[in-house]
C-alpha cells in the first residue's frame, strides 16, 4: 500500500515536472490570439515560428552558440586531460597545494566573478568577442576532478606495459588513458555543452553585437522587446526554438547521458 | 646528483608542464581577478571619479550602511535555505525511486532531469507565463479552487516563494544524477545481509543507504550552495530584483552596481563579500562534515 502510494506520488511529480515544457510547446503552436485562453482547440500553426525566425537574427545566434560551445569543449578536454593525468598518476612537489587551488575554482566559479573578469577581458581588449566569452572557461576544475577520478581507476600495469612496447608519454595518454576514459569524456562533454549552451549572464555582459551574441542573450533581447503579455505565442516559440536542439539531443541520448554520468563514478 | 633525484626532477617538471595550461587560465580568471578586486575594493572608483583613488574601508563602511545590501544578503540566505535542502531531499527521493521503478524508468529519469538542460533564461520565460496573474497557468489552476487574483511576482511576500519553487524544479533532477551515481556505488551485499536480518526499508535507508551516501551529499551540498549564489539569470527576465528588491540576490546586485551604476569600487567590495562567503561555507562543509563521513 505504502509502496503504491509513493509510486503514484513520484509519477505525479514527473507529470508536474513535465508540465512547464508541455505548456510552452502547446502555446508555441497555437494561434497567437488564443495563447492566453485555456479553451481546448485543435488549431495548431507554425506561424509563430515564422514570425520569430524573421523577427531576429536567430541563424547568427545559433552559429555563435555552436561555435562557442565547440571551442570551449575542445580546449577544456585538452587542458583537463593533461592536468587530470598529472594529479592522478604523478607524485610531484606542491601537488596538494595545487590541488587545493583547483578546488577553490570549483567553489568560486568564473560565473560569480563577472565584474573582475570583465576588467581582465577589458585589459586584454577582448570585450565583445567570442573568444572573450570562451576564455574564462578554458580550464575546468570540474572536468579535471572527473577525469582524475577515472584515471585513478586505470591500473598502472597498463601504462607500464605500454611503456615496454616503446610508447612515448603522449602515446600512452592517447592510446591507454583517453580510450579507457571514454564514458567520462562523454559525460563531461554533455555537461559542458549544456552548460555553455545555456550560459547567459557572462555573454550578456561581454557582448554588444549580433555577430558575437549567443542564443540565450538573443532570446532575452527578443523576449524583452515585448512590453505586454500579448506576444506569448511568439515568446514561447522563440523559447522552444532555443531549447529544441539541446532538448532533442538529450531525449535521444538520455540513456547514454545519464548512464555515462553514473559510471564515471561521481562522488 | 643521484639517479632517483634526477628522475624526481624530471617528474616534477613534467607534472608542472602538464598542469601549466589549466593553471594559466585558473590564475588569469580566478586568482588574479580576485586579487585585483581586493585592491579595487579599497578605492573610490565610480563615474564621478575619473582616476580611482585609495579610500580605505569607505566602500565597506558604506556597504554595511546600505539597506539594499542587507536586503540582498538576507534574500540570498533565505533563497539558499529554501532551495538547497529541498532540492537535495527531492533529488535523493527521485534517485531512490528512479533506481527502483521497473516500468517507465527512462521516462521517469527524463521527466525529472530535463529541466537541467533548459537554459535558465528560457525557464524564466516559461515560468513568467505560469506566474502571470489572470492568464497564467497557476491562475487557471487557482481558479478551480475559487481563487483568482494572485500576483506571484508582483507581491513582496510571494515573489521569493515563486522563485524558490522554480529553482527547485530546475535543480532537483540535477542532484538526482549525483545520488544515482552514489547509489550505484553501494555494494549489493550490504542490502542482502540487511534483508537477511529482516530489516525494514526505513531502517535500511537510515542505517545503510543514507550514511553511505554522505560523500555524495557533501559534494551535492557544495554545488547546491554555490548555485544558490550563482543562479540569477531569471531575475533579468522575471523581476529585475523587484518589487522593491524583494527578489534581488547578491550576484544580481553586483551586476547592477557594476554595469548599471558603474560603481566599480562598490562592486568590488560586494564581490569580495561573496567570495569570502562561499569560501567560508565551503570550508565549514569540508572540514566540519568530513569527519562524519563514512567512505566506502
Amino acid at each position: 500500500m505504502f509502496r503504491k502510494l509513493t509510486g503514484a506520488a513520484m509519477f505525479g511529480l514527473a507529470a508536474l515536472w513535465l508540465f512547464p515544457l508541455l505548456w510552452a510547446l502547446w502555446t508555441a503552436f497555437r494561434p497567437r490570439e488564443q495563447a492566453i485562453s485555456w479553451t481546448l482547440s485543435t488549431d495548431l500553426t507554425m506561424a509563430n515560428f515564422v514570425t520569430v525566425w524573421n523577427g531576429a537574427p536567430f541563424a547568427q545566434y545559433y552559429l555563435n552558440t555552436f561555435l562557442i560551445v565547440t571551442v570551449i569543449l575542445f580546449v577544456q578536454i585538452v587542458t583537463a586531460t593533461l592536468a587530470a593525468y598529472a594529479f592522478a598518476k604523478l607524485r610531484f612537489w606542491g601537488r596538494d597545494v595545487l590541488f587545493l587551488l583547483f578546488l577553490v575554482q570549483l567553489m568560486v566559479p568564473a560565473d560569480i566573478l563577472i565584474f573582475p573578469n570583465y576588467n581582465v577581458l577589458r585589459d586584454l581588449s577582448l570585450l565583445d568577442t567570442k573568444l572573450g566569452i570562451m576564455l574564462p572557461y578554458f580550464a575546468s576544475a570540474f572536468g579535471i576532478f572527473l577525469l582524475r577520478q577515472t584515471f585513478k581507476t586505470i591500473p598502472h600495469e597498463l601504462e607500464e606495459a605500454a611503456r615496454m612496447e616503446g610508447c612515448s608519454w603522449w602515446q600512452i595518454l592517447w592510446r591507454v588513458y583517453v580510450p579507457l576514459a571514454r564514458p567520462t569524456y562523454i559525460a563531461f562533454g554533455l555537461v559542458s555543452v549544456s552548460y555553455h549552451w545555456n550560459n547567459f549572464m557572462w555573454p550578456l555582459i561581454v557582448t554588444n553585437s549580433v555577430e558575437n551574441r549567443p542564443l540565450t542573450v538573443g532570446l532575452a533581447i527578443f523576449a524583452q522587446s515585448f512590453e505586454t503579455g500579448a506576444q506569448w505565442a511568439e515568446v514561447s516559440a522563440a523559447t522552444i526554438m532555443v531549447i529544441f536542439p539541446l532538448l532533442l539531443a538529450f531525449f535521444l541520448f538520455q540513456r547514454q547521458f545519464i548512464n555515462s554520468f553514473i559510471h564515471s563514478g561521481v562522488k | 646528483m643521484g639517479r632517483t633525484q634526477r628522475a624526481n626532477w624530471k617528474i616534477n617538471i613534467y607534472a608542472w608542464l602538464l598542469l601549466l595550461p589549466s593553471l594559466i587560465f585558473l590564475i588569469l580568471f580566478t586568482f588574479y581577478p580576485v586579487l585585483q578586486t581586493v585592491i579595487l575594493s579599497f578605492h573610490q572608483a565610480d563615474l564621478g571619479t575619473p582616476e580611482p583613488f585609495f579610500n580605505g574601508g569607505e566602500n565597506y563602511r558604506q556597504m554595511l550602511e546600505d539597506e539594499v545590501f542587507w536586503k540582498v544578503l538576507t534574500n540570498n540566505l533565505w533563497f539558499a535555505l529554501g532551495t538547497v535542502p529541498t532540492s537535495m531531499a527531492l533529488g535523493l527521493a527521485m534517485a531512490l525511486f528512479a533506481n527502483k521503478v521497473l516500468r517507465g524508468k527512462g521516462f521517469i529519469r527524463t521527466a525529472y532531469f530535463y529541466p537541467t538542460v533548459v537554459p535558465m533564461i528560457a525557464v524564466a520565460n516559461i515560468w513568467l507565463f505560469i506566474y502571470t496573474p489572470e492568464y497564467g497557468a497557476l491562475s487557471h489552476v487557482m481558479e478551480w479552487f475559487g481563487q483568482r487574483e494572485m500576483n506571484w511576482l508582483g507581491d513582496k511576500t510571494n515573489v521569493m516563494f515563486a522563485m524558490i519553487f522554480m529553482v527547485i524544479w530546475k535543480e532537483a533532477g540535477y542532484f538526482m544524477i549525483f545520488y544515482l551515481a552514489g547509489l550505484q556505488n553501494i555494494s549489493k551485499e550490504l542490502y542482502e545481509s540487511a534483508s537477511m536480518d529482516g530489516a525494514r526499508p526505513w531502517t535500511v535507508f537510515r542505517r545503510v543507504t543514507f550514511p553511505l551516501l554522505m560523500p555524495t551529499t557533501m559534494f551535492v551540498m557544495i554545488i547546491a550552495f554555490t548555485n544558490s549564489f550563482k543562479l540569477v539569470d531569471h531575475l533579468v527576465i522575471m523581476t529585475k530584483g523587484g518589487p522593491d528588491n524583494a527578489s534581488n540576490l547578491l550576484l544580481y546586485y553586483i551586476y547592477e552596481t557594476a554595469f548599471s551604476f558603474w560603481d566599480q569600487g562598490m562592486a568590488s567590495a560586494l564581490t569580495i563579500v561573496m567570495v569570502a562567503l562561499l569560501l567560508l561555507v565551503a570550508a565549514l562543509q569540508f572540514f566540519g562534515l568530513d569527519k562524519k563521513i563514512h567512505y566506502n
